[in-house]
């Protein structure tokens, strides 16, 4: 067992154990905060950035995902600067691709979509960039539409982390990264993947998705992987 | 916002511009509402008036559509200078929705496939009649400023019916509680 450490969080005095974050003692609280390339039973790197909260005395926010809790720290979870901020990457994430919601099969259960509506964003301010971007269906039974990616590394971490194939990588910096598998060769031709399907299962959007499967039809959800969630907290 | 002069009627009306027509559907689906939104106000232009000309003077225009082609632009230009509240409406008006997805292949593309490589006698793209296409099909608030945005493809009949009632008013539109994309 762990040291005890408490902290504050919007207000409310929490204790969580020295290895937790701080993400995990808000959650454990019952206190909300958005995320996207969080997902539990899987490492945690910080990349969407919308788990953002402030800590008193820094000037600079934090990706609550990757940040452990310390003793007497104060945590505010929601503010108007915050909110501007989570909208601003949402609105980034939509604008980096082609997200089409009205015609994708993760409509109605994607969690861009939702963070979209939770955050009230309803239109976009910057331009969109509209790359042109490919789409492997050369797997037999999924697809990999990089016009829906939005990078979260999810499904890199799955494969690696729990299937142990990682067939899955970032490859590229910045507006080229790109989700590539073994090395950027087809889907279909991979000598890693085990078609296991999980990298589907955990997309946030409609980047993975079954063959066959059509517009806003819901998929089924997280609990299919139950070992996927961190037993060692409950 | 809303009727200036006193004892007038406030003036609403609708266009269609690069969309389906299933947002004004979703309007015509707030069914008996329409009879209580038409008491109130003079629907005085949109795909459901036979008036060629959009009128001076309108409160409230609800857009419907991206702006993709020259005519696009030119009718919301006028729209703009014409309307005090102008609402985007739907997912193509705010977004560019379906329209947009040339956008990454471009104009010239598109038309291509549609009248070169898909024609079976005289393969030729259109030069008169139909509007040329813009480079890219954009959103509304691209072109000209937006007042009000209603997200959804289409928006619930509810949702619309929410807006316009507030807008004719003069309120400022309630924040939508499941409003969302798609």
């Amino acid at each position: 067992m762990s040291e005890v450490r408490t902290l504050v969080i919007d207000g409310h005095d929490v204790a969580a154990t020295a290895d937790q974050t701080v993400l995990s003692a808000a959650r454990e609280n019952g206190i909300h905060i958005p995320t996207l390339c969080h997902l539990q039973g899987l490492s945690d790197i910080g990349a969407c950035r919308l788990c953002m909260v402030e800590l008193e005395g820094s000037p600079r926010l934090v990706a609550s995902c990757v940040t452990r809790v310390e003793e007497g720290m104060r945590v505010t979870t929601v503010s108007e600067r915050l909110n501007a901020y989570r909208r601003r990457v949402v609105e980034m994430f939509f604008l980096e691709r082609n997200h089409v919601c009205a015609v994708c099969v993760a409509n109605g259960s994607c969690e861009l979509q939702g963070a979209a509506r939770d955050l009230g964003l309803d239109h976009f301010e910057l331009a969109p960039l509209h790359p042109e971007v490919a789409v492997d269906a050369t797997h037999e039974r999924f697809v990999l539409d990089q016009n829906r990616c939005i990078l979260c590394s999810r499904c890199v971490r799955v494969c690696a982390e729990v299937e142990g194939a990682h067939t899955w990588d970032i490859q590229g910096r910045g507006a080229d990264a790109r989700l590539v598998s073994d090395l950027g060769t087809p889907w279909g031709s991979s000598t890693t993947c085990t078609s296991c399907g999980k990298c589907v299962q955990v997309c946030p959007t409609g980047a993975l998705f079954e063959k066959g499967r059509s517009v806003a039809e819901p998929k089924a959800r997280r609990p299919y992987l139950p070992y996927l969630v961190d037993h060692s907290r409950a | 916002m809303g009727a200036d002069h006193a004892g007038a009627r406030p003036r609403l009306a609708t266009i269609w511009l690069d969309g389906c027509s299933g947002c004004h559907m979703s309007l015509l689906d707030m069914d008996e509402r329409l009879i209580e939104v038409l008491a109130r106000a003079d629907l005085v232009y949109g795909a459901l008036v036979d008036t060629k000309e959009f009128p001076e003077g309108v409160d409230v225009t609800l857009v419907e559509g991206a702006v993709s082609s020259q005519d696009d632009l030119r009718k919301i230009r006028q729209v703009r200078e014409r309307t005090k509240v102008l609402v985007a409406l739907g997912d193509c008006a705010v977004t560019s929705n379906v329209p947009g997805m040339r956008n990454p292949i471009g104009a010239r593309a598109v038309l291509e496939r549609a009248y070169l490589e898909n024609a079976t006698v005289n393969p030729k793209i259109p030069d008169q009649v139909v509007p040329a296409l813009l480079a890219e099909s954009l959103p509304v608030h691209a072109w000209v400023p937006v007042d009000v945005f209603v997200t959804g493809c289409p928006p619930s009949a509810d949702r619309i019916f929410e807006v316009v009632s507030s807008l004719l008013e003069g309120r400022s539109a309630p924040a939508g509680q499941e409003q969302r994309f798609g």
